[in-house]
């Protein structure tokens, strides 16, 4: 269990985080998504306790993580997979933060087999791809044995396989009754592997809602239709709670009607359609729509081309 | 890369098992010691130790004093010890490294988020940087001193460990290079980076004579025991300088003093900094 309570960061005159409130709950994996730049490692960092909140406060089982006195029980996290001394096997770096809480060598050769590394967690951490970088950084994560995982980008680098691996294992975790914490910036991967939502964008909370909920009420279904007079079926379709705006090959785009209701409607008029199809949003469009406002940085030109 | 099924491991132990303690700690930081490649400075302070004090009885040895000012002034002891002047940055660099080397890294926020108190690891690596110093610069030393001195013996200028003064600059000198670890590793923890450290190494090893030197004579004579370096020697000395020098181990004291000054600015930065 995470709680957070009117989180804010500043650095100098820029706020990272503003007034973020939220509870993340045991047992389901909850996706932290956000554009680059939102806040979401900065709050991770506030949550471990590594960056000082500038006001609001945050608690990881009840308590400020700092004042846990077997930290590594508590929380297992991966921040960024390159904090690992180059020169150092990765098994080292493990034993060395294995030691600090009294866990064994054995423990140590369990989470290196579990995240697959196998031999080469005895070669220079130094040389390692980003994949095997993160790999070493879940295995670190995993040593505790802990009641809440937060990992930051965990799918950066790795292949599909380790993508596939990831995201059964984060569910393995939450269905032990684990709290799971995981940020992206990619939708499309949290649509695979949350069950809960939190978005935020320029530091401020967007959404705190279930995956579900989050796809319905984000996507709302177009359908499009073509037809031989696209003037008159605007005319007949448009209404209070529908839309209807036209795209470059003449076609409509309507959303408020299925594609049932639009097909009758225009028979009824003796309009002749040439095509209709509904369109789902996809859940990346609809994270885009609800972020639009709060991306920090785009290329000038993206703007309009969603439209 | 295999495909690994994802295991839950059973529980290692109790809440209470998995407890930080500074004990821990301290075996946690003596594993990063011994497994990360810049420890390699500290046998370069054992070479250097060594090697320059075998040089340098060697040279003096070949030009042996003659008018019997120099001879009187002749101290064999010292000239054994040579080494520990260099040897001094190759320890401080050392303890600049142990921790500048995470913050470069970034395994600080590893370290940091197993020990969130963060004290115990700054106390972790002063215990870790100051024994492993003592312990390889006592016999390094003791090497030195035995080698100089059968050097010089060729021209009958040697001295006994058991002359009044001598065990204890042979102890004070490798006690000396101990302390110059724990003040670059608090160079390190206060500074971070290890540019800025090591530059800051050099100034408060070197930096304080020079600018003495610019004071009125009446002034800087009266301070000058006083500074880091000039006292933390005395202790290396059979016989310290009278005017320009403390006692041995008032010297040894003050310049021990100067070091937790360091430490304390370093651990009050610790708890408050973001990581």
């Amino acid at each position: 269990m995470i709680e957070a309570h009117g989180l804010t960061k500043r650095y100098g005159d820029k706020l990272a985080v503003d007034d973020l409130t939220f509870t993340v709950r045991p047992g389901m994996v909850t996706g932290f998504l956000g554009p680059n730049g939102a806040g979401k490692s900065t709050t991770m960092r506030m949550i471990l306790g590594l960056d000082a909140p500038t006001g609001g406060s945050v608690t990881v089982n009840g308590k400020p993580y700092r004042e846990h006195a077997a930290p590594l029980r508590e929380v297992g996290a991966l921040l960024d997979a390159r904090s690992v001394h180059p020169g150092r096997s990765a098994y080292h770096h493990l034993l060395a933060l294995a030691q600090t809480s009294g866990i064994g060598r054995s423990r140590v050769d369990e989470v290196v087999d579990a995240v697959g590394l196998g031999g080469a967690a005895r070669k220079r951490a130094g040389g390692f791809s980003l994949g095997m970088g993160q790999r070493l950084g879940i295995a670190a994560a995993l040593l505790g044995d802990p009641r809440t995982v937060i990992l930051d980008e965990p799918v950066n680098g790795l292949d599909t396989e380790g993508i596939r691996w990831i995201r059964s294992l984060l569910r393995g975790l939450a269905a032990e009754g684990r709290t799971v914490f995981v940020s992206s910036h990619l939708m499309s991967e949290m649509a695979l592997t949350a069950q809960h939502l939190i978005v935020i964008g320029r530091g401020r909370l967007i959404a705190d809602t279930g995956m579900e909920e989050f796809i319905a009420a984000a996507a709302p279904s177009l359908v499009r239709v073509r037809s031989t007079d696209p003037a008159a079926l605007a005319a007949l379709l448009r209404s209070g709670d529908v839309a209807v705006s036209g795209a470059e090959d003449g076609a409509l785009a309507v959303s408020g009607l299925s594609t049932d209701q639009v097909g009758r409607l225009a028979g009824a008029a003796g309009i002749t359609l040439l095509e209709l199809t509904a369109q789902q949003a996809s859940l990346e469009e609809a994270f885009m729509d609800l972020t639009r406002d709060a991306v920090e940085f785009r290329a000038p030109t993206t703007g309009g081309a969603q439209q | 890369m295999t495909t690994t099924r994802p295991t839950t491991p059973a529980r290692p132990a109790g809440p209470a098992a998995q407890r930080v303690t500074q004990a821990r700690v301290i075996r946690s930081e003596w594993t990063k010691l011994r497994t990360q490649p810049s420890t390699a400075w500290s046998l370069l302070a054992v070479a250097l130790i060594v090697g320059v004090g075998a040089l340098y009885s060697l040279l003096r040895v070949t030009r042996p004093p003659t008018d019997p000012a120099a001879v009187a002034s002749f101290d064999p002891t010292a000239v054994s010890l040579t080494g520990v002047q260099l040897a001094e940055l190759a320890v401080g660099i050392l303890g600049v490294l142990l921790v500048a080397g995470e913050y470069a890294t970034g395994t600080i926020r590893a370290t940091f988020a197993a020990v969130p108190r963060r004290l115990p690891v700054l106390w972790g690596k002063a215990v870790v940087v100051g024994l492993a110093t003592l312990v390889l610069s006592l016999p390094a030393a003791l090497a030195a001193f035995l080698v100089g001195q059968s050097i010089l013996s060729g021209e009958g200028l040697d001295i006994a460990l058991s002359d009044p003064g001598v065990a204890r600059a042979v102890l004070g000198s490798a006690l000396y290079l101990s302390a110059v670890g724990l003040l670059g590793l608090g160079l390190g923890a206060l500074l971070r980076s290890t540019a800025a450290a090591v530059a800051g190494l050099f100034g408060v090893l070197f930096g304080p004579q020079l600018l003495a030197g610019l004071l009125p004579a009446a002034w800087s004579d009266r301070i000058y025991p006083y500074l880091p370096v000039p006292a933390g020697v005395a202790v290396t000395a059979v016989q310290p300088d009278p005017v320009f020098s403390l006692a041995p181990w008032s010297g040894f004291a003050v310049f021990c003093l100067y070091v937790a000054v360091v430490l304390a600015l370093a651990a009050w930065r610790l708890g408050r900094r973001d990581a």
